[in-house]
């Protein structure tokens, strides 16, 4: 199952890769990073596809995608 | 079966944070620079010329090595260096300031030479690092720090379009304009911006790739706002596309 | 090596290939453009690379480019295209390159003309650029030093990590005169670990001069001031023209003046007459020490200079308290003979000429 790895500390809130998740599964935390932005979340791992959309959309390198499955090359990146 | 990873930090990144406002575009253009010198092999061969703007920081992003160059003189830079050492892979990364305004002499020179390196374009309609004044590239109507009425066409002109521009030279080049504003088109960035890198690589001709950006703080728009701004202000008058190959006939 | 008849535009240009420099980017500027028609010939006959910049703003920074790439790089202009380049000679030195710029004057300001001037002194010793920086700059007085000291000026640029202009005028580059080169070329590529060659197994290489901490840059200014004090230990150069005897008129000029002044003084010699010239060969570091000395020994100083008066502050600065200073300035690209000269020093050992007072000659006219 694909697996999304966000480093809080180095997300900036600027919520872009909320914005790109087609699951719709990204949002921002409650909590404050050291930097005292609000940082994104994954709200529901089990449904995210691996798409690596978020990562592509983020800024900042904050997010890494691992898996396990086989995975569906949407597209050439 | 150990977990692979599928969407890493790049080598040629390093690991620090920029100092890039929230949401600002400039981080993922770095990153499709990185990703091309990695998947090309090209790191431990590379100059960045690094501009006068907000980018000009960029030597602090970029794993390889690095020269700083007054304001607008990067084409300059980049020319001396790959003229001294052809077998390096030389890259300038330039804001509309930087590249559009102050160096354009340098830029339509180095591009009419055919000088075999390559510019990161990045036109975000404003300068940024100096807090918000209009730049050449600015939109007709855009209000900035030094067009508070927006910016007056009959005062100061049209917003100058780059890769129109160098696409009119007679000597062989790669000019494209992409965008970054939604996922779809940052990875057609990608493909333009490494296809640079590969021209580049082959010593085939000069290339550049104009990458629309956001300035969300100088904007006054948030990062979301801003991308849709692109979308429905900058790409009307900027269209994306490839403008000029190598292959064209001269 | 046997002595060769050559313009010293070209002898320039050859001396740059024979110190081992193999890229070369410029733009014309009458008097000195012949540099770039000699070596857009020499160059491609030691692998070299000649390119025409479209500007002398571009020249100066693919010089910049370049030497931060690890090789030897120069330039040739004049007066106006080295007001162009002032900027990035600011940023050179900040950035701590080698590089070599050779400035054949012409007079100025703003088009001025094409003829010889010496008016660019300050521009080359007070800095034509901002901030805390020195260029180290030789001032050939023949065609054969233009050679040496363009041979030299790439051993001291690399020496101090540092831009050293060679400062002639018109004169030096047009007129041909026989000159010898060494017998050994420089064909070794210099060693510059800390050059943008590629971050393989080593950190990263950076060449810049931005520094927004205080601290940083502070440290880089020191670093900088540092050097300077070196070369002004170390470097300074200048020749003694029968200015080890008493004098009762002490010459200081230097270039193609300090040649029509010994003329001069040969002729009032052999009518007995005590005059002597000191004529500095670095312009930065200034022989402060030796012009001190030796108007320790003069009864009067006589500055000559195709200018309206540049280098005479400096030595007025480094002269003893007491010793009157004369300025004797020819310019426009009038080139005053030997008879000029002679004339002028008699004037002031006849006591008829006036010295440049505190403030200057208007308050003494009226």
């Amino acid at each position: 199952m694909p697996k999304v790895l966000i480093e809080p500390d180095r997300c900036k809130g600027c919520e872009l890769c909320n914005a790109a998740c087609p699951q719709q599964i990204l949002a921002m935390s409650k909590e404050i990073n050291t930097k005292g932005y609000f940082y994104a979340q994954v709200t529901d791992p089990t449904r995210c596809i691996g798409c690596r959309l978020c990562a592509i959309s983020c800024p900042d390198v904050a997010i890494a995608v691992r898996t396990h499955a086989v995975r569906y090359n949407l597209f050439e990146y | 079966m150990t977990a692979a990873t599928i969407f890493g930090t790049p080598e040629s990144l390093t690991d620090r944070v920029t100092h890039y406002c929230p949401g600002c575009t400039h981080g993922i253009i770095h990153r499709l620079v990185a990703e091309s010198l990695d998947e090309l092999g090209l790191r431990e061969t590379t100059v960045g010329i690094a501009p006068v703007g907000c980018a000009v920081l960029a030597y602090h992003y970029f794993a390889c090595d690095f020269q700083e160059a007054p304001h607008g003189r990067a084409p300059a830079l980049a020319t001396g260096a790959k003229r001294a050492r052809p077998d390096l892979t030389v890259f300038t990364y330039q804001g509309d300031g930087d590249l559009a305004s102050i160096g354009t002499a340098e830029l339509i020179h180095a591009a009419n030479r055919g000088e075999k390196f390559t510019i990161i374009f990045v036109n975000n309609a404003i300068y940024g690092m100096t807090g918000g004044q209009m730049a050449p590239t600015t939109m007709p109507g855009q209000v900035t720090s030094t067009s508070p009425a927006g910016r007056d066409v009959d005062q100061v002109g049209y917003p100058l379009r780059v890769a129109e521009l160098i696409a009119t030279l007679r000597t062989p080049s790669y000019v494209e304009r992409v965008s970054v504003h939604t996922p779809h088109h940052i990875i057609n960035a990608k493909r333009a911006v490494r296809q640079a890198f590969e021209y580049q690589k082959a010593g085939r001709c000069f290339s550049l790739v104009e990458v629309l950006s956001t300035c969300p703080t100088n904007w006054g728009l948030t990062p979301l706002e801003s991308l849709k701004w692109v979308e429905e202000t900058m790409l009307p008058y900027y269209p994306l596309g490839l403008k000029k190959s190598p292959d064209d006939e001269v | 090596m046997a002595k060769k008849l050559m313009k010293g535009n070209e002898a320039i240009g050859e001396a740059a290939v024979q110190a081992g420099c193999r890229h070369y980017f410029a733009y014309p500027i009458t008097p000195q453009t012949e540099v770039a028609e000699y070596l857009v010939r020499r160059m491609p006959e030691v692998d070299g690379v000649f390119l025409q910049a479209e500007s002398e703003v571009a020249a100066s920074n693919m010089l910049f480019g370049a030497s931060a790439a690890g090789v030897r790089t120069f330039t040739s202009s004049s007066s106006p295209g080295i007001s162009l380049m002032a900027e990035s000679i600011s940023y050179i030195a900040g950035a701590q390159l080698p590089v070599v710029y050779v400035n054949i004057m012409r007079g100025g300001p703003g088009l001025g003309g094409i003829l010889p001037a010496q008016s660019d002194y300050f521009q080359a010793t007070k800095g034509g650029g901002h901030g805390d920086y020195h260029l180290l700059v030789l001032a050939p007085s023949t065609v054969q030093e233009a050679v040496d000291h363009v041979i030299l000026a790439f051993e001291l640029a690399e020496k101090y990590r540092n831009p050293v202009m060679v400062l002639g005028d018109g004169m030096i580059g047009q007129m041909m005169e026989p000159v010898q080169f060494p017998a050994e070329a420089v064909t070794e590529p210099p060693d510059r670990p800390w050059a943008t060659v590629g971050m393989k197994n080593r950190p990263q290489n950076l060449i810049r001069s931005l520094f927004l901490n205080a601290d940083e840059l502070e440290a880089n200014n020191l670093e900088l001031r540092a050097k300077y004090d070196l070369m002004e230990r170390d470097e300074v150069r200048f020749e003694f023209y029968h200015a080890d005897e008493e004098m009762d008129v002490m010459v200081v000029a230097y270039g193609t003046m300090a040649r029509i002044a010994k003329t001069a003084i040969d002729a009032l010699r052999a009518d007995g007459v005590k005059v002597g010239l000191v004529r500095p060969i670095s312009l930065y570091p200034f022989p402060k020490r030796a012009v001190r000395e030796a108007a320790g020994r003069a009864k009067a100083v006589l500055v000559v200079e195709l200018s309206t008066g540049q280098m005479v502050e400096d030595v007025e600065w480094a002269a003893p308290e007491g010793v009157p200073i004369h300025f004797f300035g020819k310019v426009g690209g009038n080139i005053p003979p030997p008879e000029d000269i002679s004339e002028e020093i008699s004037k002031v050992l006849g006591g008829k000429a006036t010295p440049r007072g505190l403030y200057g000659r208007v308050e003494e006219a009226s």
